[in-house]
């Protein structure tokens, strides 16, 4: 086997704690970096930044202590506030659903740190994603994103947005190991993050309020809620607050006539309008994507028949595929429900990750627009 | 570099596949330098040893013989009578009492006196402790600007105390720069002061070991050593306190010093500090001539190597620190300047160490009219008395092929 000079992301959890210890273990010259991401670095010093990230970055220390491996913190604070916070905030601005997990991976960590390690003399950016890198021949890489064997912690969606290229850079060393054994192997090897909880929240915000993190950097905006007919049944001080397919906190006093729950179909920026609607009308059989990455075969040239999975720890969907230029024309084999415009829609081959778009519009047999 | 050996940078690599470095090179004596053997083995004997240096019997009298000896050695290095020597933790806890004291019982007196005169190139323990004053306890912080050499000059202190002298409750100014080694003109401030009868303080870390410090003759109130950065070990240091100046105690409790500094006397490390004191005494002028020369080859090779490459602070000479080097690397990070040398073995600074390992860029540079890319950019080169020919030469020879490839890093 190659000795590669690895670079290991490490969050300062079990996972990524784990993923450093195997690459180590196989060999490799491995250097541990936790990743500074706050907007304000200044904060380090000051205390104002939350005490679970400082924590954080202690607990990636001690872990690349017990390894055995040089650590060190690296700013990419201005980066993420750039590529994440701020693509978040746009992209909600204008009605869509982002995943800044998603742009993380794709501007961050296989971006800025990978470009900046590769610089550095380094061969590899090594995560602790749940996800497997398979050699195949003949594909960007050599190498094809495939899903973790253990399906309830499968990070393939979020990793599908990186090219064959980024992929070659890659090092997955969890991939293949559930998450009690991760945590189990983290046990006996003494890392003491073995039995540290999950992280579940956006890590930038940190309290999980999302509707208040969006209020205060775009300002409330009052706008009505309108049922597909145009009736007005209430209104919100900012169309940020929703996503397709909510239900819960639609601040509507009465019930629909029909008493059966409403839903929210469509969000509309400009006028400040939310469409609700009964669930069958949130049913989408055609859907529009943009910007396709293809790493796991080369871009079709036809239609293709495939699988589709359409948000983060989604259900599969059985589709025809066809990309024609910078758009993938996606028809589902059955309708689906709740599909929101700037999520991801990956591809996949069984377990294989063959590329990933993002949702720019969607239509359904309800015809709701 | 004998007692470096058993300590390398990374302890204990039970797993890692890395070559161990071939010989790790150590230009990293600003932030802390290998405790002297001499001084090792005095504290090695002294932690077997019982007693509590304020118990009346035969113990505590043993141990307070250890202290008092020690109290005397370091006071005659020093310029300072026995007494005006006040233990404390290091020098953060000394820079505390001395600033934070001295304005609470300025202030005490008249309180008219709010204005704490500082540079703004001093070191966290007195900036941040300035910042605190000025936010709890209404402080004017007065921050004095300083020269792109880093020093101040007496008319800009002279200047500054002449807007309001009645309303100045302490000065403090660094004996010597902790990132860029530039070298204050203390006895001449320290005169400016007493003109205006205002207490001064003088940070004198990183200045002891290297240059002839001395309270009576620099005429400062009070000055800031601390063993660490001597050849001693961690955790002890001292704050020389003229006589007549007498600070409101930050710490309170039994009054063990002078009754502005309470806590139990760590013997073992007093008597270590004093061994360490005692040796750098020895080594006097000689070693600060032979680390200048060590030094000014290091600028050289690192000139040589990288042409462009910038000295920050005074040039070469009496308005330097003889061990310091410091240089902006255009167009590099100085994070990854620092993880490029640590992975050759090599053992340098950012500026001074911050906890979470955040490079910021340096506050002192910033000071001294630098711009933040040339802030960030930098790295500290520092020698001490472990230092020798084959360190130099070590980074001379690596340090070319670092900055290119640092530079393509940040493009």
């Amino acid at each position: 086997m190659t000795t590669l000079r690895v670079l290991a992301a490490m969050s300062g959890g079990v996972d990524s704690a784990v993923a450093a210890a195997r690459a180590t273990e196989a060999g490799h010259e491995v250097t541990g970096v936790h990743l500074a991401l706050s907007s304000n670095p200044s904060s380090y010093r000051t205390g104002a930044r939350g005490c679970c990230t400082l924590e954080d970055a202690r607990d990636a220390r001690r872990a690349a202590d017990v390894i055995g491996i040089p650590f060190y913190v690296w700013d990419m604070a201005e980066r993420f506030r750039d590529d994440v916070v701020q693509d978040f905030v746009a992209e909600y601005a204008r009605g869509n659903t982002p995943n800044p997990c998603l742009r993380c991976n794709e501007k961050i960590k296989f971006a800025a740190v990978l470009d900046r390690a590769v610089a550095l003399g380094f061969d590899a950016v090594c995560t602790g994603h749940h996800a497997r890198l398979e050699q195949v021949g003949g594909v960007a890489g050599g190498r094809r994103l495939t899903r973790s064997v253990d399906p309830a912690k499968d990070q393939s969606y979020v990793l599908a947005v990186l090219s064959g290229v980024q992929l070659s850079r890659a090092m997955f060393p969890i991939g293949d190991s559930t998450k009690d054994l991760v945590r189990k192997e983290a046990a006996e090897r003494g890392l003491g993050v073995a039995t540290k909880p999950d992280s579940h929240d956006i890590c930038f915000i940190p309290d999980g309020n999302t509707r208040s993190f969006l209020r205060d950097r775009l300002g409330s905006a009052e706008g009505p809620i309108v049922e597909p007919d145009g009736t007005v049944v209430g209104s919100h001080d900012g169309t940020f607050g929703f996503t397709i397919g909510q239900r819960r906190g639609l601040g509507i006093d009465h019930p629909a006539a029909d008493g059966r729950p409403r839903f929210v179909l469509s969000i509309e920026p400009v006028s400040r309008t939310v469409t609700v609607g009964p669930a069958e009308a949130l049913d989408v059989t055609q859907i529009q994507a943009i910007r396709p990455v293809w790493s796991g075969c080369p871009a079709p040239g036809g239609p293709i028949d495939c699988l589709v999975q359409l948000r983060a720890h989604g259900e599969v969907h059985r589709a025809v595929c066809e990309p024609d230029g910078d758009v993938v024309q996606v028809s589902l084999r059955e309708p689906a429900r709740g599909i929101a415009p700037g999520q991801a829609a990956v591809f996949y081959d069984g377990d294989a990750v063959l590329g990933s778009a993002t949702i720019a519009r969607q239509s359904g047999v309800a015809a709701t627009r | 570099m004998s007692n470096f050996d058993s300590a390398g940078p990374d302890p204990a690599p039970v797993r890692n596949a890395r070559p161990a470095a071939v010989s790790p090179v150590y230009l990293d004596h600003a932030a802390t330098t290998p405790m002297l053997p001499e001084a090792l083995a005095a504290m090695t004997e002294e932690l077997g040893q019982l007693g509590n240096a304020s118990s009346l019997h035969f113990a505590g009298r043993r141990a307070r013989r250890v202290v008092e000896e020690s109290r005397e050695l370091i006071a005659e290095a020093y310029g300072a009578r026995p007494s005006e020597v006040v233990f404390t933790s290091g020098g953060t806890e000394a820079d505390n009492l001395a600033v934070k004291g001295l304005y609470w019982s300025r202030r005490a007196e008249d309180p008219g006196r709010h204005r704490v005169l500082a540079t703004a190139a001093e070191h966290h323990a007195v900036l941040d402790t300035v910042r605190w004053l000025a936010e709890h306890e209404g402080a004017e912080a007065d921050w004095l600007a300083v020269q792109p050499s880093g020093a101040l000059s007496p008319s800009g202190l002279a200047d500054a105390l002449a807007r309001h002298p009645a309303g100045v409750a302490v000065i403090s100014v660094m004996w010597a720069n902790n990132e860029v080694g530039t070298v204050q003109p203390v006895a001449e401030l320290a005169q400016v002061a007493a003109e205006y009868r205002v207490p001064f303080h003088s940070d004198a870390v990183q200045a002891a070991g290297q240059l002839p410090v001395s309270l009576a003759a620099s005429g400062a109130s009070a000055l800031t050593i601390t063993a660490h950065k001597i050849g001693g070990p961690v955790g002890i240091g001292a704050l020389l306190l003229a006589r007549g100046e007498q600070p409101v105690p930050v710490l309170h409790g039994g009054g063990q010093e002078r009754d502005v500094r309470s806590g139990t006397l760590d013997v073992p490390a007093i008597r270590a500090f004093a061994v360490a004191v005692q040796a750098a005494k020895e080594r006097g002028p000689d070693e600060a001539k032979r680390l200048a020369a060590l030094r000014d080859d290091l600028i050289a090779q690192v000139r040589a190597a990288v042409p462009d490459a910038i000295l920050n602070g005074a040039p070469p000479g009496p308005g330097r620190l003889p061990g310091n080097a410091h240089f902006s690397f255009p167009g590099c990070e100085g994070d990854a300047l620092l993880m490029l040398l640590d992975a050759r073995g090599i053992a340098c600074s950012t500026g001074s160490a911050c906890t979470a390992g955040v490079a910021q860029p340096s506050h002192v540079l910033l000071a001294m009219g630098a711009d933040e890319a040339r802030a960030r950019g930098s790295l500290r080169f520092s020698l001490g008395h472990s230092s020798e020919q084959s360190d130099v030469d070590a980074l001379g020879a690596v340090i070319g092929e670092v900055v290119e490839r640092a530079r393509r890093a940040a493009r």
